[in-house]
């Protein structure tokens, strides 16, 4: 159930994403004489400041902020399966140099230092911006995976490829990877939400490329053209609804996951007697 | 104390990594930082501001071993360098002036959001199947949500509509700072939409984080035979179940603490908060690199403490790490 909930959102978003631009193939930066005007038939959802069309920019929005949120989750998990594999296949002082690397990326605050990385850009095209924000955010993939390798690599499957003969490059990446695929499925659909959210934040701060439309940059606009002062909201909650929305989608596929894997964490009534002594 | 002196060393190496990450950044980024401010300036910057950025940054002909020594040794002194926001005010007194209002909002916060939580966490695990299920959606959208956002969706509901709570500054602009009741009420007065912003948006991962460490505590043989010795069921809940449940918690929350911090400082931004938040932006609105990196500093050392006392906190609760060394 939860995962239906959640992939018909991601699709919804995604064919959004695709197919909107050339269904709509309006300008997203075009300007026009009606400024701030609220939800109407010929503005959805109304205009900004300069009179732009609010949903054209969330629909060509979508592309960036889900594309940026992507491209970097899937930096941040090459690099996570890198780190958490050799790791925890090899052990000894290659585990514990990466596992302590791990661990540093992992506790420092990421946001400050996306932000002072983002800061020393000469330009934040979408692809520089994604390798930022993918540079410190595969920590956390990278530790579950290697507790995961950890109790894969005493298995009879990877003895016999030991015994007969495999290269440990091959035995990590071609025996060990495809056993852990759902474990790195689940990785990085919460690595996404990372993302995006780090994608949004820096372009709220004004650090992302300000010339493309993003949900992020829109959010950017509405608080420096004063749109909380103005009354503005139709400006600056459909962007922030959509990256949460997203983020919900990712959340209850992960979620959905998980109820597969652990059936106690469902949320289907069970009739416990547990239940009806804390309710008297 | 074999537990702690270990963390303590790896918080340590932590520091050490982000002073060093602070050094590397300018040097191994593309272009020289202080060619790209006097560049994007369009060569508008006071020569003596060009200086103190080559000092602060401690970029001269020496050697890169030698810049990374005379790096540690001003760091040492407490030598962040000079804010060109601010010129010429040291970066070292900007943060000093700021850091305070960060510390007490998202210290509150933090504490607010993860004792709620975790309570509610603890509610919903137990009474599975009822209506208390219903927070799990909300808990899940919650989950994702941008701090920022939320902060202009309450900043504009509850400050510019209704009205009910000031939506920018940290206290009034008619009392004076002091140590008086009335300034205190208005910073309390004027705090509770920035806390009540970050106590949302960090409260779901608290929330589903014990609640589905909870729900697996309770399958354990323990809590059956609490439960069979006839205990209160508000015993085995919180002294048998959530005892135990609230370890693997404590070191998921340290992790996100690095998380919440980084929203709040956007939340911060939001309500024009005067603490660290709002100076990385004017920071970044200035290509302010002297004052970006000792916030990020500050801030991550700010971060390696909160971790240490959580880890304190976990040595009160888990004896068997009390035991570890003898």
């Amino acid at each position: 159930m939860k995962i239906k909930i959640g992939a018909g959102i991601l699709v919804f978003f995604t064919l959004m994403a695709l197919l909107g631009p050339l269904l709509i193939g309006a300008d997203p930066a075009a300007t026009s004489s009606d400024g701030l005007q609220g939800p109407s038939a010929e503005h959805w959802l109304g205009t900004t400041q300069t009179g732009q069309d609010i949903l054209v920019q969330i629909v060509y929005g979508a592309r960036i902020s889900m594309g940026v949120g992507l491209l970097s989750a899937v930096i941040a998990t090459i690099l996570a399966v890198a780190v958490g594999l050799v790791g925890g296949y090899f052990g000894g002082a290659i585990d514990e140099t990466l596992s302590v690397l791990t661990n540093i990326f992992l506790v420092l605050p990421a946001l400050p230092l996306i932000i002072v990385l983002a800061g020393y850009l000469p330009q934040r095209g979408v692809a520089s911006v994604a390798v930022v924000i993918a540079v410190t955010g595969w920590a956390w993939g990278a530790r579950v995976l290697r507790a995961q390798t950890l109790s894969v690599r005493r298995r009879d499957f990877v003895e016999a490829a030991k015994a007969s003969g495999e290269r440990p490059f091959r035995i990590v990446f071609f025996e060990i990877l495809p056993v852990l695929l759902p474990v790195i499925a689940t990785s990085f659909l919460a690595t996404v939400v990372g993302a995006i959210l780090a994608e949004a934040g820096l372009s709220f701060l004004g650090l992302a490329d300000l010339s493309t439309v993003s949900w992020g940059t829109m959010l950017y606009f509405a608080q420096t053209g004063q749109a909380l002062l103005i009354g503005a909201w139709w400006w600056f909650i459909p962007p922030g609804l959509c990256i949460a929305l997203v983020g919900t989608g990712l959340a209850l596929v992960n979620f959905g996951i998980d109820e597969l894997a652990n059936p106690r964490l469902r949320t289907i009534k069970a009739p416990r007697k547990r239940k009806a002594e804390a309710t008297a | 104390m074999r537990f702690l002196a270990r963390r303590l060393g790896f918080y340590i190496l932590t520091a050490w990594a982000a002073v060093t990450l602070n050094f590397l950044i300018p040097r191994l980024m593309p272009g020289d930082p202080v060619d790209l401010l006097v560049a994007r300036m369009k060569g508008n910057v006071d020569p003596a501001a060009i200086d103190a950025m080559k000092r602060a940054f401690g970029i001269s002909d020496a050697n890169l071993w030698q810049q990374y020594l005379g790096y540690l040794s001003n760091l040492a002194h407490g030598e962040l360098g000079r804010s060109i926001t601010f010129f010429p005010t040291e970066v070292s007194t900007v943060i000093a002036d700021s850091l305070p209002w960060t510390i007490g909002l998202v210290g509150v916060a933090t504490l607010i959001s993860y004792l709620v939580g975790t309570s509610l966490g603890v509610l919903m695990a137990w009474k599975r199947g009822t209506w208390l299920d219903g927070v799990l959606p909300a808990a899940t959208f919650l989950h994702a949500v941008p701090y920022f956002w939320v902060a202009l969706a309450l900043a504009f509901v509850f400050g510019v509509t209704l009205g009910w709570f000031p939506a920018s500054r940290a206290y009034g602009l008619e009392v004076e700072p002091g140590l008086t009741g009335e300034f205190a009420g208005s910073v309390v007065y004027h705090a509770v939409l920035p806390a009540v912003t970050i106590v949302l948006a960090s409260m779901a991962d608290r929330i589903l984080g014990m609640r589905n460490v909870m729900v697996t505590t309770l399958g354990e043989d323990y809590v059956v035979m609490a439960e069979a010795k006839g205990l209160t069921s508000r015993r085995v809940m919180w002294a048998y179940a959530a005892r135990n449940a609230i370890l693997p918690n404590i070191t998921s929350f340290a992790l996100s603490l690095g998380f919440v911090v980084g929203g709040s400082v956007l939340t911060e931004i939001v309500f024009s908060y005067p603490g660290i938040g709002s100076m990385l932006l004017k920071g970044v609105e200035n290509e302010d690199f002297p004052l970006m990196q000792g916030i990020f500093l500050v801030i991550s050392l700010a971060v390696l403490v909160a971790n240490f006392l959580a880890d304190l906190a976990y040595v009160v609760l888990d004896p068997r790490t009390r035991q570890e060394g003898q």
